[in-house]
């Protein structure tokens, strides 16, 4: 982010609006809502900043989302901009608490298929690390996440506020390629999933950084991975975080085991003066609770509240504790994280359930050690149907052609019933 | 049949899966050149877990084996594990 390409950015987007960036000032921006749809992550970085202060709205687009999807999205958004090019500005030298308290809006995946609109600020989205420790010398950023998503823009944002170098991937980087630059720039701080992390240790280039510093977020760490990480990287402490897009970060542990202590677990509120203490985490009803100042403020367009009336957001992961330490058991929503790629379940029941042969579904989560989750189903067929494996075919096919590959069930299962709970609605935990 | 023909076997179903072609599947492959992504990584790992009743990644002792980054790596990662299922199971008998 310190250093823009000095050659022309790739730009494959075409404007949704009538109104379209200039490259020269952010002087047109003052007050408006602006979506950036830049494909290129290190100049969409520069004219986040850019905007910060300026513009009343920021709607932060992630690449992979199309152009009706962010047509919609800019419709459901009130969006008067859409910035196409590169802004650049002296950002770096304002005070961004100072100025017109711009709303960050952050995209994440909603059970319809169609993103959820997740509104914060400057204020929310450093609130962890505004505060925190002297920069450590010669540190230099590094992150598998895009940077405009909650995961990677939470180590842009560190790394900015310090005044830490990072060394940003690009969409269409391969793993290997960034390893290679990340090294080659000396990254001592690395973040990611512990899906991008098993891809990077498959990768020849894991040995291209030394990190010093390596953390996992986004999804549930498992110690298999922890360890990995630790024989590969000996020197560095391996740290893993809950954090999400609506709750915010959690919190950090640094022990090098899966869980965390249950000495974590408060019934206080935020007392921001005290480090280590403005967060404040609870199991209720045996999900994960999280009060803090880093929670976001609202969805978009959506009435439900992401925290209830005393500030605490219902995580919906759900915790078992064993003796000191509490584990994590999955979502309650059956909510499916595959590589840190989210999948409803209803989606992929309401894609299968298409198929004439299926008479139900239950689309569940199967543990995987290297994407976290996999998708699977178990299909009660109708009777008298037969031929399992053309139907198994068919119902792929037929997910094949509604869906991304990663809510494509892996495995198919025929039962010959669903357990219903006394909801009358499919039972979503065993 | 084989732990190696087992591992090629799921590679290539999952290839054809997703109408993917494949490289030639040499010992010195790179997996991440193969062009298989996380997820058929994934699909295959889960695919072998029930065909060979063994996920290496999974497993928490295997700390001290270094993630497989070839095909023969990823091959002999999972006789090691296989290996010493058998080795167990024959202990206990």
């Amino acid at each position: 982010m310190n250093e823009l390409p000095a050659n022309a950015l790739p730009n494959r987007d075409t404007p949704t609006s009538s109104a379209r960036g200039s490259a020269d000032s952010t002087a047109a921006f003052a007050g408006q809502s602006v979506l950036v749809a830049i494909h290129n992550a290190t100049a969409a970085a520069a004219t986040l900043f850019a905007l910060n202060g300026v513009a009343r709205r920021i709607v932060v687009c992630t690449p992979d989302l199309g152009d009706d999807a962010r047509r919609e999205v800019a419709r459901r958004a009130h969006v008067d901009m859409v910035v196409d090019v590169p802004l650049r500005s002296d950002a770096r030298h304002r005070d961004h608490h100072a100025h017109c308290p711009t709303e960050w809006v952050l995209l994440t995946s909603g059970t319809s298929g169609a993103p959820k609109l997740v509104v914060h600020t400057f204020a929310t989205l450093t609130a962890a690390f505004a505060s925190s420790a002297p920069p450590v010398p010669n540190m230099v950023w590094g992150t598998f996440y895009d940077v405009r998503r909650y995961g990677g823009l939470q180590i842009l944002l560190r790394a900015w506020l310090s005044g830490a170098p990072i060394v940003i991937r690009e969409p269409d980087e391969s793993t290997g390629d960034y390893l290679r630059r990340a090294g080659a720039s000396g990254v001592t701080h690395m973040s990611g999933t512990p899906s991008h992390w098993r891809r990077a240790l498959m990768s020849p280039d894991a040995r291209s950084i030394a990190p010093r510093y390596v953390r996992l977020s986004g999804e549930v760490a498992d110690q298999a991975i922890l360890s990995a990480l630790q024989a590969r990287y000996p020197d560095a402490r391996v740290a893993h975080a809950f954090a999400s897009t609506e709750a915010g970060l959690g919190f950090e542990i640094n022990d090098g085991l899966e869980g965390f202590p249950a000495s974590l677990l408060t019934s206080s509120g935020p007392r921001g003066d005290e480090p280590g203490a403005d967060v404040a985490v609870a199991v209720v009803d045996g999900s994960l609770r999280l009060r803090s100042m880093r929670t976001a403020l609202r969805y978009l367009d959506d009435d439900t509240p992401i925290a209830d009336a005393e500030g605490w957001v219902d995580t919906g992961d759900m915790i078992e504790r064993r003796g000191e330490r509490c584990h994590f058991l999955g979502r309650r929503s059956g909510l499916i994280n595959v590589g840190g790629l989210k999948v409803y379940p209803e989606e992929v029941e309401a894609a299968i359930n298409r198929h004439p042969a299926v008479r139900a579904s239950l689309v569940r989560s199967t543990h995987s050690s290297i994407t976290g989750s996999l998708v699977a189903a178990d299909v009660v067929l109708q009777p008298h149907v037969e031929g399992e494996a053309a139907c198994r075919r068919e119902i792929v096919d037929l997910c094949r052609r509604a869906l991304p590959p990663h809510k494509i069930p892996a495995m198919i299962r025929f039962v010959s019933a669903l357990d219903v709970a006394a909801t009358g609605k499919v039972a979503r935990r065993a | 049949m084989s732990v190696k023909s087992a591992v090629i076997a799921q590679i290539r179903q999952v290839a054809e899966d997703n109408g993917q072609g494949l490289p030639p599947l040499t010992d010195e492959l790179v997996l991440l050149d193969s062009g298989l992504d996380s997820l058929s990584i994934a699909i295959i790992v889960a695919r072998l877990e029930e065909t060979l009743g063994v996920d290496p990644f999974s497993d928490p002792g295997a700390d001290e084996t270094p993630y497989p980054v070839t095909l023969g790596d990823f091959i002999r990662f999972y006789e090691r594990a296989a290996g010493e299922r058998i080795a167990e199971s024959g202990y206990t008998h």
